[in-house]
């Protein structure tokens, strides 16, 4: 099993990405201007700032060269995850539904949350069960989940919530408390909590995040 | 028109979609009175793009595509102006 991290300029939670991954399986940094996936059988879009974030959060990391190699690979069903920065890409890439608005408070959030698997039958959900609950760090200013009312229900009916905020815990003011979502194959994944710096009880508060690259590496095992 | 070598001057603005919760339109509508500014209501804050283009028929598809995410966000073009 091979993951590739991509890096994209202002990218800064690609190494742990890459650490996290490494723990299940072999992980190797793509980069953004590389239009070569390495023969990777999943890809991470991390967290960060890619290219500074300009204009709105992901929107030029989505025109970046590997992406097209990323969309090609998610059209196949090829794995692919996007945290935070990465989540905000992927929602500007038309590989997820809906997007990421500034936090309903306007501030920015570093904390614990707790959010719980809906659906767990994602490319990175498999190792979970459904309802069970996770504890991974939140840290972002853009991380309010949002979509039309009538998409929220289609994304509702077909399992394609991922992960919700436990009750009292949505940090952002998030539609329906989502933390996470898919796409419609279940192959796409983006949440905002940062499983990757949730890897080791001995650096964080739990290790819980770890589940999310054992669900891709277990397809593999 | 406001045209250099053949360029026009467009300006592009870009709204958050009514309905769409707009939290720094929410924080100055409240700072405002704060200055002993009142009476002021529907505040949204929004960006401004400016550029010289060639060929302005192609705006609509540089909002839809880049400077602009019509999922969330209205945009207006105006070409030529001062």
């Amino acid at each position: 099993m091979k993951f590739g991290v991509i890096r994209f300029p202002g990218s800064c939670d690609d190494v742990d990405a890459q650490l996290a991954a490494s723990r299940v399986g072999e992980a190797v940094l793509l980069w953004h201007a590389d239009r070569d996936l390495q023969g990777v059988d999943a890809v991470i879009v991390p967290g960060g700032f890619s290219y500074g974030d300009y204009l709105r959060a992901g929107a030029i990391a989505r025109f970046a060269p590997v992406m097209e190699d990323v969309i090609a690979f998610a059209r196949d069903g090829g794995p692919v995850l996007g945290i935070c920065n990465g989540f905000q890409v992927l929602c500007e890439a038309g590989l997820l539904p809906g997007a990421l608005l500034p936090n309903a408070h306007l501030r920015f959030r570093f904390r614990q949350v707790t959010v719980e698997v809906v659906n767990a039958g994602t490319a990175f959900t498999r190792a979970c069960t459904p309802g069970e609950r996770l504890s991974l760090p939140c840290k972002h200013t853009t991380g309010r989940y949002w979509a039309p009312g009538d998409e929220l229900d289609r994304l509702q009916d077909n399992g394609q919530i991922v992960l919700r905020y436990a009750p009292g815990e949505n940090p952002n003011g998030s539609a329906r408390d989502i933390a996470g979502v898919c796409n419609a194959a279940g192959n796409v994944v983006g949440l905002m909590p940062h499983p990757e710096h949730a890897v080791d009880e001995l650096c964080g508060a739990s290790a819980d995040g770890l589940k999310l690259f054992a669900s891709a590496a277990a397809a593999y095992a | 028109m406001d045209e250099q070598d053949g360029r026009v001057r467009a300006r592009v603005l870009i709204r958050p979609k009514a309905g769409i919760l707009d939290p720094q339109g929410i924080a100055v509508e409240r700072a405002l009175p704060a200055l002993g500014f009142s009476g002021v209501s529907n505040v949204h804050v929004g960006r401004l793009v400016e550029l010289d283009v060639e060929d302005a028929e192609q705006l609509d598809d540089m909002c839809r595509r880049l400077l602009a995410n019509p999922l969330i966000e209205d945009y207006e073009i105006i070409a030529g102006g001062a």
